[in-house]
This record gives structure tokens, sequence and C-alpha cells, in this order.
């Protein structure tokens, strides 16, 4: 299997030995492969794609075809030590309701989305007039699954109007590799934001 | 005339029976002295007899479930769609086995066959079995084929809730639970689709208690009508109209003013109601029909099914399909949370096709995906 994205190495080094893992969005299954085999956690997936459910299957982890938007009423309170919601907060009906069902769930919840004040958006909406497009934002504005875009700042706001406590935060520029003007001035050059959070 | 079947057709199969004459206590509280089950095999079983695949059929199935039993035969078993070199039960590596339940019509100990105490066909003198009864039958089986150990015990509707009662009752069993189109009991709408269906048959004046078989005369109206019904529950709504629609044999606005088959979808009721009263019995129509009114594993647990699967160690399984609307998704889905709630290891599948319940006997090419792609995991962990 190719190597984790480093966005989603970072997950992974969130995640402790034996954690009980929910996937959410877990596309190709590919995260929780490694967890299972890296960490020995254990868990499920959640996807709603189709090829993706069958790369799960494929890649032998739990795969439970589901849609986000109706909430994880099949899960009960405090089920999972981590659940994880890796590029798609910004995909669902609710993010704010679906942040709470996380911590329901789980202990610790792991967020990760595209900043969408990151400045080569900001460049593609302000000078080219154009809707942005990037690495992480792949979708051109007719097609993609990305309904609720926020910032660094307004998920922050979010967490705080919800009682939500964040643990950690790493920030990775469009390359996942120079951090350095990413960690300095995040809302602007973090391309990609990751969070660590709990119940306050 | 093996040449003309498909290359992705087991091609021609023979049957074959095998009698256990150890007694076999029922949960009725009755005994079978001893019985006889027919079943076919696709494939060959390897050394270890470790890639053997158990199929279990719906109410109306038999052993045939792939391949043909005669170069001339022209319907292929009833899971061809699944069952072949390539297909998600592949016979490339597995050994698969299906057989016809106790009390079915088709070769295995039932209605039809003779009672030993008598000399005379049980008729309605045979026993209610219950999907576990099945199980307990369908190990004996295992062991005559010396298979300890299923790869995967797999099945669509009622096969599928065998499958459940395997994973529940025989964990050690199984390495796996293929649960498809299944539900964990069946709703207050399905029993009573169930009680029309047998109303229809005992009602009819050729049923005579179950004891036709003397008289040589049989319920085939009653079978028929029972049939019918159960015909319009399998499919959907969308289903019959694109195959169908208000298409008629007459001229447009030509109508007969009688009730002789005038619209399309009347002529193939009728067809499906009288081809099954030629291949199956109205005894066996009501058992099987009862053992599916019966199955609730969380019964046991009052009414706590993550309880009743607290002991399954296979990992499952489970796909539904969006337009079946007799076990629909939701009900899949209960199986589903139910395996969740005790931390056991499953997959499911919800499958987007237009067919009804019947999809899962359909080529539908996600569902043959999917189920291929599980299979090929099932095959890596069993190591064929």
């Amino acid at each position: 299997m190719s190597p984790l994205r480093a966005d989603l190495e970072i997950v992974a080094d969130w995640v402790g030995a034996g954690d009980r893992v929910l996937d959410l969005g877990c596309g190709d299954g590919r995260l929780l492969r490694y967890l299972f085999d890296s960490r020995q956690a254990t868990g499920y997936g959640l996807e709603i794609d189709p090829a993706g459910i069958t790369q799960s299957i494929a890649n032998g982890i739990n795969v439970i075809e589901s849609d986000l938007d109706e909430g994880l009423s099949d899960f009960d309170d405090d089920a999972f030590d981590q659940v994880i919601l890796t590029q798609t907060l910004q995909a669902v009906q609710r993010p704010d309701q679906l942040l709470r069902e996380m911590l329901r769930v789980g202990h610790t919840g792991i967020v990760t989305f595209p900043n969408f004040a990151y400045y080569r958006l900001r460049y593609h909406l302000a000078i080219r007039g154009r809707m942005p497009m990037s690495e992480a934002l792949s979708y051109a504005w007719y097609e993609t699954p990305n309904i609720h875009f926020c910032t660094i700042h307004d998920f922050e706001a979010l967490c705080d109007e919800l009682g939500i406590h964040i643990l950690e935060r790493r920030v990775l520029s469009h390359d996942f590799k120079r951090p350095l003007l990413a960690s300095l001035i995040p809302n602007l050059f973090g391309e990609v934001a990751l969070y660590r959070i709990c119940r306050a | 005339m093996a040449g003309s079947f498909a290359d992705d057709s087991v091609g021609l199969v023979t049957p074959r029976t095998v009698h256990f004459d150890e007694s076999l206590a029922l949960d009725s509280g009755r005994v079978l002295p001893g019985y006889t089950l027919a079943y076919e095999t696709y494939g060959e079983l390897n050394a270890d007899a470790s890639n053997a695949v158990l199929v279990c059929h719906a109410l109306s199935g038999n052993h045939h479930a792939a391949g043909y039993n005669a170069p001339d035969e022209r319907k292929p078993g009833w899971w061809e769609a699944c069952i072949g070199p390539g297909k998600p039960l592949d016979t490339n590596r597995f050994f698969v086995v299906c057989s016809n339940n106790l009390g079915g019509c088709h070769g295995s100990t039932g209605p039809t066959t003779h009672n030993p105490e008598t000399g005379e066909p049980y008729g309605a003198d045979f026993p209610l079995v219950t999907v576990r009864d099945w199980v307990r039958s369908q190990a004996r089986l295992a062991d005559h084929l010396g298979i300890t150990r299923w790869a995967a015990v797999a099945g669509g509707s009622l096969g599928g809730m065998q499958a459940l009662q395997w994973a529940i009752d025989l964990p050690e069993r199984l390495a796996h639970a293929i649960v498809i189109a299944a539900a964990p009991r069946l709703s207050a709408q399905n029993i009573a689709f169930n009680e029309v269906a047998r109303q229809a048959i005992r009602s009819d004046p050729d049923f005579q208690e179950g004891h036709y078989a003397t008289t040589g005369d049989r319920p085939r109206t009653g079978l028929m009508l029972a049939r019918m019904l159960g015909h319009i529950t399998y499919l959907s709504e969308a289903a019959m109209g694109e195959k169908f629609g208000r298409d008629r044999r007459g001229k447009p606005n030509d109508y007969g003013f009688n009730y002789d088959v005038e619209f399309e979808v009347e002529s193939y009721l009728r067809y499906q109601g009288q081809s099954f009263v030629d291949r199956f019995d109205a005894n066996t129509y009501l058992l099987m029909t009862r053992a599916l009114d019966y199955f609730d594993p969380a019964a046991a647990c009052e009414g706590d099914l993550a309880e009743a699967l607290r002991g399954v160690t296979a990992p499952c399984f489970v796909a539904s399909f969006t337009s079946d609307w007799r076990f629909p998704p939701a009900a899949s889905r209960e199986i589903v949370r139910a395996l969740l709630d005790t931390n056991k290891r499953v997959s499911y599948a919800e499958i987007r096709a237009s067919h009804g319940h019947d999809a899962f006997l359909m080529p539908v090419p996600r569902y043959r995906e999917v189920f291929t792609t599980y299979m090929q995991r099932v095959a890596a962990e069993v190591g064929v």
C-alpha cells in the first residue's frame, strides 16, 4: 500500500495503541488499515461512496455504508476512543451537529479540513474572481461535494460555541512539508488544518 | 452440449442426496428418526477443506443454485448470478455447497417424502421446522462432506437468516457470514402476507387438510394464488412498472369487459403462479413461510438482538437493496447495529437497485463487485 498522506500520518500519530476508532468518511479505508496494522487499533469506517466501500472491503477494514448527515445514532455514547473526520467536515449538511455527535460517541475527536482562508484560495477569489481550486480542493464549484467551507478562525469559533476543547492543532502548508509559515500565520498560510478535540 | 454453457457458468451439475440415520430433535419437540438432504456442489474441495462455502436458499428455493441439471435445461440454478468462475462465489477458489432445506420438496425429507412409520407421504404430518433446525441438519451435511469450518455461510432473504443463525449457533464452524437482503425478524406486514398466502392454500378445497397426496388432487389454485401474492412483494413498484406498465394484449381501448387476462402483468403473474405449482409443494410452502414467521433470534434474549449475537465470532458481510420493501435496508441495518453494539467485525453495503427484494438474485453490477471483493477477502483470510 502506498504511504499515507502527510496529514494522515499526523492523524495516525494521535491514535494510541489498541484504540477503538471510528473513521467518518473513511474513503478507501487506507487510514484505518494503517491504524489496524501499526496501532493494533480496532473499529469501523463509515462511507457513503460505493467505490470507497468496495475499496475499504478490499483493504480488509470494517466499513458501514452510512450517510453522515443522518447522524451517528447507530453508535452508543462513549463507544470509541477516537472519532476521526478527515477532509469531510466541509462536505456535511450540519458540521456543528456532526462535531457534537463525534464527541458523544468518542472520547476524542480528530478533525482535518481544508482552510478556506489559505492565501492561494484568497488569491483565486480576490484577484482572479474564480472559485478557488487547489490540491486540497480539487473540485470545480459545480461538482464539489463540499458545501460548508470554513477557515481556521471559523472552526475555532465554532468549537468555542459548542463547548469543545481543542487539545492540539497542527497546520500544514500546501505541499504538506513547509509548515514554518503555516505555523506562524496559520489562517493565511495553512492549507490543511488538523485538530484534536474533546469535550470541554 | 456442455460446451454451450457460458464460460462463467459451472455448467452441467448432478444433484446428490445423503441420508442421515441419526435422529434429529426439532425445535417443535418432534423428532425425525432420520432424514435425507438433497444437495449440489460446485468447484473442488481443497485438501484441508478450508475453501467450502455453504449457500442457504430462500423460501421457494432448492439445492439447484447454479449451473444446469440437463443440457437442455431452460434456466440455470437460482443463484447463477453469483456462483461460478469469476463470480462472487468463485468456483475456481471455493467449493460451494447448497442443500435443499429439510421440509423442502426437491429431494430432501419433507411433506412429499414417505414417513417411515406409516409408509405414506408425510403430507401435513411433517413437523414444522425452524431456521435453527435447518442449521442443525446442515451441520451434519458439513460433517458428511468433511468440512469442519465453512469459509463462509451465505444466503439471501430466508437464506441470509440461516447464515445469521449459523453464526449464532455454531460460531466456531464458519469463518464468515454473508447476510443479504435479510431481516432479524419479520415485520407484522410480512407475517400478514404469509398468512394470506397460507390461507389461499388452506382454503383451497383440494388442500384436504394437507393430506392431498393420497387423492392425487393438489391445491393448485391456492398455491398459485400464494405465489402470485409473493411475487408482487418480491418486486418493487418501479420494477413492475418498467417491466409491464399498463401494457395490454388487445388494442388500446379495446377492453374485453370480462376477467380474462388482458394486462401483461396479469399474464406474468398467472404464468409465475402456474409454473410454480408444477414445481412446488403446498405443504412445503406453508412450512417455509412459518419458519420465516418464527425466525427471531432476539426473542431468546428478551428482544435484545445484540445480546443474541454476542457469541458471534465470524466477521459478517451484510447487504441490502434500496428498493426492497419486503426486507428493506432498515431491517439489515438492525442486524448491523446489533453487531456494532457488541463490537463485531461487520461490513455493510446498501445497494442501489430497482428490482425490489429479488435484486439479490440479479446480476446488479455494484452488488457483484462488492460481494466479489468481500469474497476475495474471505479467500485471502482462509488462504485459498
